[in-house]
C-alpha cells in the first residue's frame, strides 16, 4: 500500500466551478466576445489598418466634393468653360486652346481653379469631376454591394436551410448567371437599358440613371457571394445548436435569422468589403465602354474613357482617375483580407476580382 | 399502455434514402438506421440505450424529439401520439421533453452569450421575460454548477465539461418531464464524465426527471440506468433491468459490449481475458 493512487487528489477542491479559468480582474465579460477578439486581431494588422485609413481618406476626399466645387473651384462637375480665360500671374491662359487642347494642371496658381486642368475640349474642371466622379463610383460600388449582399444572403440562407428543390432551383439560377460571360453580358444589358430604361414590375428606372449600372452589377455579382454563403449555411445547418433551437420549438425564420445568420456575420462583412472593390472595377469597365454611367455625369470609369482621347498629350487625365480606382480597390481588398484574418482565422474564403471564386471548404457539400 | 410509462415507442422505423441521379434524384437504396424498435420509459426512471456507433441510437433520439420525421411507428408521450405531429402542434410538447446533445462544442451557438443560450427556450415558449428571465437563467446556471456571473460570457470561454453543463441548463430551463441525453458524456474526459453523470443523477432526484440516456459505454449506462436496452444495427437486441442485462446478458452482442468495459484492476482484467 505504499503507492496508493488517489486520482481525486490532483483535482482542485470544491468541484468543477473552481476549475474555471480565472477571469482577469476589472475586465468586463463583454470584452471577451468574438467581436472584441476580432477587433484586437485586426488592430494588430498594421497593413490593413493603414489601408483602412487610406480608404477613409478617399471617402472624405469624395465627400468634400461640394465644398471644393463651391469654395475653391467655383464651378460644377458638368459645367463647361470652353471659351473662358484664366488670369494667372498676370498672363492670360485659355481653358481650351483653339486647337482643342485643354489646359493642364494649374495647382493653386489660379486660386484652385482647374487644379488638375480641364478634362477635354468641353473645358470642365478635372478636379471637381474627379471628386464627383468618385462619389458616383463609390456610391455604385457600395449600393450594388449592399444589394448583392442582401440578395445573396437571403438566397444562400434559403438554399442552404431548406435544401431539396428550393436549393436546386436557386443553385441552377446562380449557375446560369455564373456561366454567362459577365462583362460581355453586362455591356449588352447596360447599353440596352441605358437607352431604353428598365421597367420590371414595381421597379422603374429611366435610361441614363446611375441605377442602371447598379442593377446590372448587382445581378451579376450575386452568385459570387451567394454560393459560398449557401455552403456555409449547409455546414451550419448540421450543427447541434440548430437542432437545439428546433427542439425548443423554433421555426425556420428564427433558426435562419436567429441562429445561423449571426454565424455568417464575419463572412458577410468580408464579402461585402471585397464585393465593393469588385463592383467598382466592374463599374469602371462598364463606364469606360460606355455601358455604365452616362454622360454628362462623371465616374472614374467615364473619366478614363474621356481622358483616353488625349492620352498622348495629357496623359494625366486618364492616369489620375485610374490611380484613384487602383488605390480604392487596393485598400478595400487589403482591408477585406485583414477583416477575414481577424474575423475567422481558419477561413479560406477568397474573392478574386472577376477571376472567379475559390470556394471555401465545405461549400461543395 | 399503463400510466406509469412517460414514453412509449412502438415499432419505430427510420430509413434514410440513398439518392442518385444527375437532374432528378432517384432512390436507389436505404440506410436502415432504426429498423423497428420498441421500448418504454417509466416515469421518474432512466432507460439506458447502448450500442456501438452507427447502431441508430442518435437517430432514435432525434425521432423521439421530432427532429427527424420517422418513417413509420408510434411514439407516445404521456399516452399521446406525437409521431408526425406538425410543428405547431408539437410546440406545447417541447416544454415537456428536452434534449442534451452529444458535442458540447457544436451544440452551443458560438455567437451567443451563455445567458442568451439558456434563456432562448424560455423566450421561445414565452415562459418568462425581463428581469424574471434573467433571474431564472442565473438560478439555472448555479443549479448546474456554474456561476451566475457566467451569464455574459461566450461559449468559447468554457471547457468541454462546463459547456455540457450549459447544455444541461438549457435543457432544464423549461422544466421538462423527459430529458433525452444523447451521449452527453462521450466527448468528455473520464474525470469530467463522472461529474456530469453525478450532476444528472442529482438533478433527477431533485426534479423527478425521466431520462432516456444514450451512450456507447455500457459501464457508464449501468451506473445511471434503471433499465437498459441494447441496440445493434437499428434493432434492440436485448432489454431488461440494468442488473439483469449486465450480470446475465443473453445476447452475444451485449456480452461483447460488457467485455469492452475496462476493468481498473489489471489482475482482474487478465483473469477475464483468460476466461
Amino acid at each position: 500500500m505504499a503507492i496508493d493512487p488517489q486520482p481525486e487528489a490532483g483535482l482542485p477542491a470544491g468541484g468543477p466551478v473552481s476549475a474555471f479559468p480565472p477571469a482577469p480582474e476589472g475586465v468586463s465579460a463583454a470584452d471577451h466576445g468574438p467581436w472584441y477578439l476580432a477587433y484586437k486581431r485586426f488592430i494588430r494588422n498594421r497593413m490593413a489598418v493603414g489601408f483602412l485609413v487610406l480608404f477613409v481618406l478617399i471617402v472624405l476626399f469624395v465627400l468634400a466634393a461640394p465644398l471644393w466645387a463651391d469654395h475653391v473651384a467655383h464651378t460644377g462637375p458638368n459645367q463647361s468653360h470652353t471659351l473662358e480665360k484664366l488670369h494667372v500671374n498676370g498672363e492670360v491662359r485659355e481653358v481650351v486652346t483653339p486647337e482643342g487642347r485643354p489646359i493642364g494642371p494649374q495647382w493653386f496658381e489660379a486660386g484652385g481653379k482647374f487644379f488638375l486642368g480641364a478634362d477635354s475640349r468641353l473645358g470642365r474642371d478635372e478636379m471637381v469631376r474627379l471628386m464627383y466622379g468618385g462619389r458616383t463610383s463609390l456610391f455604385i460600388g457600395v449600393v450594388s454591394g449592399l444589394i448583392t449582399t442582401l440578395v445573396a444572403v437571403i438566397l444562400g440562407l434559403l438554399a442552404g436551410y431548406y435544401r431539396g428543390w428550393v436549393d436546386a432551383i436557386i443553385a441552377r439560377i446562380l449557375d446560369v448567371l455564373w456561366s454567362l460571360p459577365v462583362l460581355l453580358f453586362g455591356i449588352a444589358l447596360g447599353v440596352s437599358l441605358a437607352v431604353g430604361g428598365l421597367q420590371l414590375g414595381p421597379i422603374e428606372i429611366e435610361g441614363g440613371s446611375i441605377w442602371i449600372p447598379i442593377f446590372v452589377i448587382s445581378v451579376f455579382t450575386v452568385p459570387y457571394v451567394a454560393r459560398p454563403i449557401r455552403g456555409e449555411v449547409l455546414a451550419l445547418g448540421e450543427k447541434e445548436f440548430v437542432e437545439a433551437a428546433v427542439a425548443q420549438g423554433a421555426g425556420p425564420v428564427r433558426v435562419m435569422f436567429g441562429e445561423i445568420l449571426p454565424n455568417l456575420a464575419s463572412t458577410i462583412i468580408v464579402f461585402f468589403t471585397l464585393n465593393i472593390a469588385n463592383n467598382m472595377l466592374f463599374e469602371a469597365a462598364l463606364s469606360f465602354l460606355g455601358a455604365g454611367v452616362q454622360p454628362p455625369n462623371s465616374s472614374w470609369g467615364t473619366m478614363i474613357s474621356v481622358g483616353e482621347e488625349l492620352l498622348t498629350t495629357e496623359p494625366l487625365l486618364a492616369i489620375i482617375p485610374g490611380v484613384m480606382i487602383l488605390l480604392t480597390v487596393l485598400s478595400l481588398n487589403i482591408v477585406g483580407d485583414g477583416l477575414r484574418d481577424a474575423l475567422d482565422p481558419r477561413s479560406k474564403v477568397r474573392l478574386e476580382a472577376h477571376a472567379g471564386m475559390v470556394e471555401p471548404e465545405g461549400s461543395s457539400v | 399502455m399503463t400510466d406509469e410509462n412517460l414514453l412509449e415507442v412502438t415499432d419505430l422505423v427510420k430509413h434514410f434514402p440513398i439518392k442518385q441521379g444527375i437532374l432528378i434524384d432517384r432512390e436507389v437504396d436505404q440506410v436502415r438506421a432504426v429498423d423497428g424498435i420498441s421500448f418504454y420509459v417509466e416515469r421518474g426512471s432512466t432507460l439506458g440505450l447502448v450500442g456501438e456507433s452507427g447502431s441508430g441510437k442518435s437517430t432514435a433520439c432525434r425521432a423521439v424529439m421530432q427532429l427527424t420525421k420517422p418513417t413509420s411507428g408510434s411514439i407516445k408521450f404521456e399516452g399521446r401520439e406525437i409521431a408526425g405531429l406538425s410543428r405547431r402542434k408539437m410546440q406545447p410538447l417541447r416544454r415537456e421533453m428536452q434534449m442534451i446533445f452529444q458535442d458540447p462544442y457544436a451544440s452551443l451557438n458560438p455567437r451567443k452569450r451563455v445567458g442568451q443560450i439558456v434563456a432562448d427556450p424560455l423566450k421561445q415558449q414565452g415562459v418568462a421575460r425581463g428581469s424574471d428571465l434573467r433571474k431564472r437563467v442565473q438560478e439555472l446556471l448555479e443549479r448546474v454548477g456554474l456561476s451566475s456571473e457566467h451569464y455574459n460570457r461566450f461559449p468559447h470561454e468554457f471547457s468541454g465539461g462546463q459547456r455540457q453543463r450549459i447544455g444541461i441548463a438549457r435543457a432544464l430551463a423549461l422544466q421538462p418531464k423527459l430529458v433525452i441525453a444523447d451521449e452527453p458524456v462521450s466527448a468528455l474526459d473520464v474525470s469530467i464524465q463522472a461529474q456530469i453523470i453525478n450532476l444528472l443523477d442529482d438533478l433527477q432526484d431533485e426534479l423527478g426527471l425521466t431520462y432516456l440516456f444514450v451512450a456507447h459505454d455500457i459501464g457508464v449506462v449501468r451506473h445511471i440506468s434503471d433499465r437498459i436496452a441494447v441496440m445493434h444495427n437499428g434493432k434492440i437486441v436485448e432489454e431488461g433491468t440494468a442488473d439483469q442485462v449486465c450480470e446475465h446478458p443473453r445476447d452475444d452482442y451485449t456480452k461483447k459490449l460488457l467485455a469492452a468495459v475496462p476493468i481498473p484492476d489489471p489482475r482482474e482484467s487478465r483473469a477475464r481475458r483468460a476466461a
